[in-house]
């Protein structure tokens, strides 16, 4: 896999924008826009590539905090930023398709905001 | 301005497969805007990696899509052994190849028949899905399994392939190319397809790139983006290039994935002539500790697990993004300013697989 290279750069929310409208300027599509919950923390990837080579923005967040949409630099970011909302409870303004928490129909409201310890066996097979 | 209407497609429509709503806003018989929902059956599959263990967990990533279930398998495989620096033997490396263009083949057929079916093309869809059912007979006799195949594991494979069955499976696909080639022919040549498919649905090569659309979309509209050409599993040693279209139509998209047909045949020809002896498989001790974006060329386009373990038996987090899901906004900018009754051929032609996309 010689060519698929990749490297994650942090960032802080304030410099999330205008580093996303960089990669676009630089010719990077946005690949996708992932989170994953660390704790009582939020890591959020902004996942870029030009030429198979993969560069990944990162910020880390708590559950309460406010982040910047960057559908206004990247039309497609609507589908992540909703996801995020829904299955994390992040909040994300100014999406530019922001489906008001309706994007996913689950039962329970921001599932993937709660880790289930392996010690939880209720749904395992016995 | 006329005034303007909502319509509701879907979740169930007679072209869908699978359920999406689509709100079409209209002006007379002109939509001017879409707003796609989705929700119907999401299953939070990628929440299971906190109960099931890595190694274990492979068989819920296969299950993400009944139709590129060997991919997802692969692709969550190829993760985990990076993140474990594993190798795996080149002949496993090979043998996931094979299996990997089985899966394009029959995901191709199986469109070719749905969507030749939602144009009344009923013959196209029968010959379509004959021909499929040869696929399918091949990799159900090689891994036990039509829809999901659980051959691929952590380390390797768990089935080999005889050298005389491996002869067949390519006797059999050189045997069906004549019968693949009149389908495509007749479907691409047929001059009410043509008609109904070219100009519509046009997707700019630019704004494909920006809206981030991957596989056949992508292509269709000039972009080459074709993860096989990064080399994972054998493709750095198999010789072939990305089929790319420029038209950026429905017709573009269909030629894609018809000629893509020859292009797997090719690829698991060469396969079979270059596979080397050896084991498939080796033994995998400890856990993944750290993360990984690992990707694989989909029949739709590319998918990225994204993996973080901590070095315990569950991972922290399993993330997938399927090429549905990030062709949702090409096909949003696609329906803006057709007409309604193009609608279905335009949703059919990114070949969307909704379950992939939901997880």
């Amino acid at each position: 896999m010689a060519k698929d290279q990749q490297t994650t750069i942090p960032v802080s929310i304030d410099e999330l924008v205008a580093r996303t409208a960089q990669m676009k300027t630089e010719g990077f599509r946005l690949v996708q826009i992932g989170c994953t919950k660390i704790g009582d923390d939020f890591e959020i990837n902004y996942v870029f590539d030009k030429d198979y080579v993969m560069t990944n923005l990162r910020i880390t967040v708590k559950q309460d905090t406010m982040i910047p949409s960057v559908s206004s630099v990247y039309f497609g970011a609507f589908v992540y930023e909703n996801e995020i909302h829904d299955l994390y409870g992040i909040t994300v303004s100014g999406i530019n398709i922001d489906f008001g928490g309706k994007f996913y129909r689950t039962t329970i409201k921001q599932p993937f905001s709660v880790t289930v310890t392996k010690e939880d066996t209720s749904c395992q097979n016995k | 301005m006329s005034k303007q209407i909502t319509v509701p497609f879907g979740p169930q429509h007679p072209v869908l497969p699978e359920p999406i709503h689509l709100d079409l806003v209209l002006e007379d018989e002109r939509v001017v805007d879409a707003i796609p929902s989705i929700g119907y059956v999401h299953r939070g599959l990628e929440k299971l990696v906190e109960k099931r263990e890595y190694p274990e967990y492979i068989y819920v990533a296969e299950r993400i899509c009944g139709i590129c279930s060997y991919i997802h398998s692969n692709t969550y495989a190829q993760g985990i052994e990076k993140i474990m620096n594993i190798e795996v033997p080149e002949r496993a490396q090979y043998l996931r190849t094979i299996w990997s263009e089985y899966s394009r083949l029959h995901s191709h057929l199986l469109w070719l028949g749905l969507f030749a079916d939602s144009m009344g093309f009923e013959s196209v869809f029968m010959n379509a899905w004959k021909l499929r059912e040869h696929i399918l007979d091949d990799l159900e006799v090689t891994t036990g399994g039509r829809v999901i195949q659980g051959v691929c594991k952590v380390g390797g494979v768990r089935r080999d392939i005889t050298p005389e069955k491996l002869d067949e499976m390519v006797k059999g696909l050189k045997g069906m190319e004549p019968a693949l080639h009149d389908l495509v022919n007749v479907f691409l040549k047929d001059s009410s397809v043509s008609h109904r498919l070219r100009g519509v649905g046009t997707l700019q090569k630019g704004d494909a790139y920006t809206l981030g659309a991957v596989g056949p979309t992508a292509r269709g509209s000039g972009i080459g983006i074709d993860i096989r050409e990064t080399g994972y599993a054998a493709y750095g040693k198999i010789n072939f290039k990305p089929v790319v279209e420029h038209d950026g139509d429905c017709y573009a998209r269909c030629a894609v994935r018809a000629k893509e047909l020859f292009t797997s045949i090719d690829i698991i020809e060469q396969c079979v002539k270059k596979i080397p002896e050896g084991p498939v498989e080796i033994k995998v001790t400890g856990a993944p500790d750290g993360e990984y974006f690992a990707r694989a060329e989909q029949p739709r386009g590319e998918v990225v697990h994204y993996i973080k373990g901590n070095g315990k038996r569950n991972l922290v987090r399993h993330r997938v993004r399927t090429p549905t899901f990030t062709n949702l906004p090409p096909l949003v900018t696609l329906l803006k300013g057709c007409e309604l009754a193009d609608v279905p051929v335009i949703v059919l032609s990114i070949d969307p697989c909704v379950g992939c996309a939901e997880r």
